[in-house]
């Protein structure tokens, strides 16, 4: 099927609409846009980052989910107390797949689930003498932790614990940071005020635990921001900015340790992936320690070439040829998965609906590989993301914010894309619907994805999904029952 | 007869908890099975009828215990004068964690473990004077109180947190059985309160049950932790908690209440002289300004 016009697109998105009651119709409206290149600031076509209605059976997470999930949960020698009930902490305990070296119970926590585990008589009583006790624990039972944050569930905010008390006293008494995180998930419209609540609290508690203090430092120091390392992107990326000369500091937070996160106020450039969690950090940096910071894209071998370029020209001469040197190691490796895959993928639309920076990230992977992203849209993104996002997609593709089921679901139906990249609770939806899909928020347990190293795996991955031949053997019982009289006719 | 459950609700240092226990001493006096449940974390609700500083509270001994499942009815219920069943709900030091919650598991403890048996023939919830959460609330919502008299005087902001309480009511009237069954004066001997107080039971639709006069009395009884119809049958005073008694037994006036605006809560205080014609033009203005002018 070939491309919608823009004002097949229009029409679409009015047909989608209709459905919904007057008031639903007119503020969703605002969250639907044909794309067009030519807009400058995205506030003229879409609306984001409002609170999302009732029923309409929204995918976004809460600001918990955006502090001990994402930003806070990778930091691996830490120790992050889900404080508050079991529930929050059990289901946000390894799922994301941020990968680490290290020896989990003993050196790093990653995987494990620290809570106070809330009873009646805590959010009655208060919880602050039951935190104080945990952390007491975990200091004798996992003496070789480098801190400790203390990630708010929604009954700390309501009860008023004071958590910052309970923090000071803990740290002063164990000679380490204890991070008290106000991130209850009853705030903000989705988690990301959970981003910029944790990124405050790195700033307030972490950053200047190591101002004054001596750091050799080399001109080429670099700090990668906004890489959880899912499934290994960051070591994909990191050896990259290596192999150019660069000397990469700290690691947010993905395979991260709190020791880096305090020496990065040394460094020369903060290179920011996953602007949408950590602009704030970077914006920070920048004001106190002057330090610039630059978004780049490493999905896909013409945004790591590009990105390479653009750090390297922040730099001298040698670190420029060091790019230059990388660039020109891959490129055959990377022709080499064009030209084994593309023919296979040439021309499959792709329809993405993520969070973070992958809805526009990704664009550029996919490209490589002759497919078009035909329908995009962010979880829980600003207008500064759409700004973004309006000049990577073509024109009269569909863009969605906050997508409702139904509206995904319907948009997936007539647009008939050959590809569908969103999370878990859409996978088996579309996939029953005989659409291959994959899941862009953990690669569908693969990965990496970043960095050429990635790309490859990125290459394989969607053409094991798209053309898998397995979509040719889904019919529906109805339709199935209704082919041999088909046959027949045709006989 | 079966069971009445009523919530005494009221500004916050009004007589609540001194205006039931004497009123439930009364009750039992003349032979009825009656219960307190104390809904307010500082667990004041019960003392005069155990003669005890503070009973133990559910939620005190839920913490100690582990948890409230642990615990069983005969941990938490006391009996004291007269028969009368106590219990208090209990909550946290100020400053710290939910009282609101207390009361919530507290109440749903006792329900859940039964009780409120076919013996009793009156519960009473005395509630902290000022509905703040849901939690306080909770003694109102459905399958609970059904009956709520609100304890107030002719002072100004006892009549606004009567009429304030009556919107609570409404709330959970419209959506269950409970109902405002009348206004209890508790006189702080101002001018005229006893008719102060029946025209505002008018105006919410409702009746002035009893006008309880001022006695020392009742102090003289509560310093000795006890009630007056237990420590001085004979006083006058013990006669105006018998009188309310009786009312209450008799009680069948129970309405939705029809709560007043500000204003004509106002237009009320100032008809009665207790609130000055509001003079415009002083508004906002200093000491030094209005001296200026």
């Amino acid at each position: 099927m070939s491309a919608l016009t823009r004002e097949e697109t229009e029409a679409l998105i009015q047909e989608v609409l209709e459905v919904y009651p007057e008031k639903a119709k007119k503020d969703r409206a605002k969250h639907l846009a044909v794309n067009d290149q030519s807009i400058e600031q995205s506030k003229k076509c879409i609306t984001s980052n409002r609170k999302s209605l009732p029923g309409v059976m929204t995918i976004r997470g809460c600001a918990y989910a955006g502090s001990k999930g994402v930003v806070w949960g990778p930091i691996k020698d830490m120790i992050h107390i889900s404080h508050g009930p079991v529930g929050c902490g059990q289901y946000s305990r390894a799922g994301r797949r941020n990968y680490y070296v290290g020896t989990t119970g003993v050196n790093t926590f990653g995987t494990m689930n620290f809570t106070s585990d809330f009873q009646e008589k805590d959010i009655v009583f208060g919880g602050d003498k039951k935190l104080a006790k945990l952390i007491g624990e975990i200091e004798q039972l996992f003496p070789l932790n480098k801190g400790i944050s203390v990630q708010s569930e929604c009954p700390i905010g309501l009860i008023g614990d004071d958590i910052e008390a309970v923090s000071k006293k803990a740290a002063a008494e164990f000679n380490k940071p204890v991070v008290p995180v106000r991130c209850e998930g009853f705030r903000g419209v989705s988690q990301s005020l959970g981003h910029h609540i944790a990124n405050d609290a790195i700033r307030d508690w972490v950053l200047p635990r190591r101002e004054g203090k001596a750091f050799e430092g080399t001109p080429y120091d670099v700090a990668v921001i906004g890489d959880y390392n899912i499934g290994g992107d960051a070591w994909s990326s990191r050896i990259l900015l290596e192999e150019m000369g660069l000397r990469v500091v700290a690691q947010w937070s993905g395979d991260g340790t709190i020791a880096e996160m305090e020496k990065t106020p040394y460094v020369k450039v903060n290179l920011i992936h996953c602007y949408r969690s950590m602009n704030y950090i970077a914006r920070h940096m920048e004001e106190k320690y002057s330090i610039p910071w630059m978004e780049y894209n490493f999905f896909g071998p013409t945004k790591v070439a590009e990105s390479l370029r653009a750090i390297a020209a922040l730099f001298d001469d040698k670190i420029k040829e060091g790019a230059e040197r990388v660039i020109a190691k891959y490129q055959p490796l990377m022709q080499a998965v064009i030209d084994k895959y593309k023919p296979r993928l040439e021309g499959k639309r792709v329809m993405l609906y993520v969070g973070g920076l992958r809805p526009r990230h990704v664009i550029g992977a996919y490209e490589d590989l002759g497919m078009e992203v035909v329908g995009t849209g962010y979880e829980f993104g600003h207008n500064d993301d759409y700004d973004r996002t309006i000049k990577d997609m073509g024109n009269a593709t569909l863009i969605y914010d906050d997508v409702t089921g139904f509206e995904f679901e319907e948009f997936v139906k007539r647009v008939k894309p050959d590809l569908v990249g969103s999370g878990i609770k859409e996978k088996f939806i579309f996939q029953k619907m005989g659409v291959p899909f994959r899941q862009m928020h953990s690669w569908d347990y693969s990965g990496p994805y970043h960095g050429y190293d990635g790309f490859a795996i990125f290459a394989r991955d969607m053409d094991m999904t798209l053309n898998n031949p397995c979509w040719s053997k889904i019919t529906a019982p109805w339709l199935k029952q209704a082919e041999p009289e088909a046959a027949k006719k045709a006989a | 007869m079966a069971l009445r459950q009523c919530a005494i609700y009221g500004k916050g240092g009004i007589g609540k908890s001194t205006t039931t226990q004497n009123l439930v001493a009364a009750l039992a006096e003349s032979g009825k099975k009656v219960m307190i449940v104390g809904c307010d974390p500082k667990a004041d609700s019960t003392r005069l009828i155990l003669h005890s500083k503070a009973q133990n509270s559910v939620m005190e001994l839920a913490a100690e215990a582990g948890s409230v499942e642990d615990l069983e009815l005969e941990d938490v219920l006391s009996v004291g004068y007269g028969g009368i069943k106590c219990v208090e709900s209990g909550g946290p030091e100020p400053g710290v964690g939910c009282a609101g919650r207390g009361v919530i598991t507290a109440i749903n403890f006792l329900e859940e473990e039964g009780a409120y048996d076919d013996e009793l023939d009156f519960v009473f919830y005395d509630v902290l004077g000022d509905v703040v959460c849901g939690g306080f609330a909770m003694p109102i919502r459905e399958n609970k109180a059904q009956e709520i008299y609100i304890v107030c005087s002719g002072e100004m902001m006892a009549m606004y947190a009567a009429n304030n309480i009556a919107k609570g009511i409404v709330k959970y009237a419209n959506s269950g059985s409970v109902r405002l069954a009348g206004l209890i004066c508790n006189s702080r001997q101002t001018d005229r309160e006893d008719e102060l107080i029946e025209a505002l039971a008018r105006m919410l639709g409702t009746q002035m049950i009893h006008f309880i006069p001022r006695a020392n009395s009742v102090q003289h009884a509560e310093i000795r932790r006890m009630t007056v119809i237990e420590f001085d049958p004979t006083n006058k005073q013990a006669d105006e908690y018998r009188a309310l008694a009786n009312k209450i037994v008799n009680n069948t006036k129970f309405v939705i209440p029809t709560p007043i605006t500000m204003d004509e809560l106002e237009a009320l205080l100032m008809e009665f002289g207790i609130m000055e014609v509001e003079d415009e033009s002083i508004i906002g203005k200093k000491a030094s300004e209005l001296a200026a002018a």
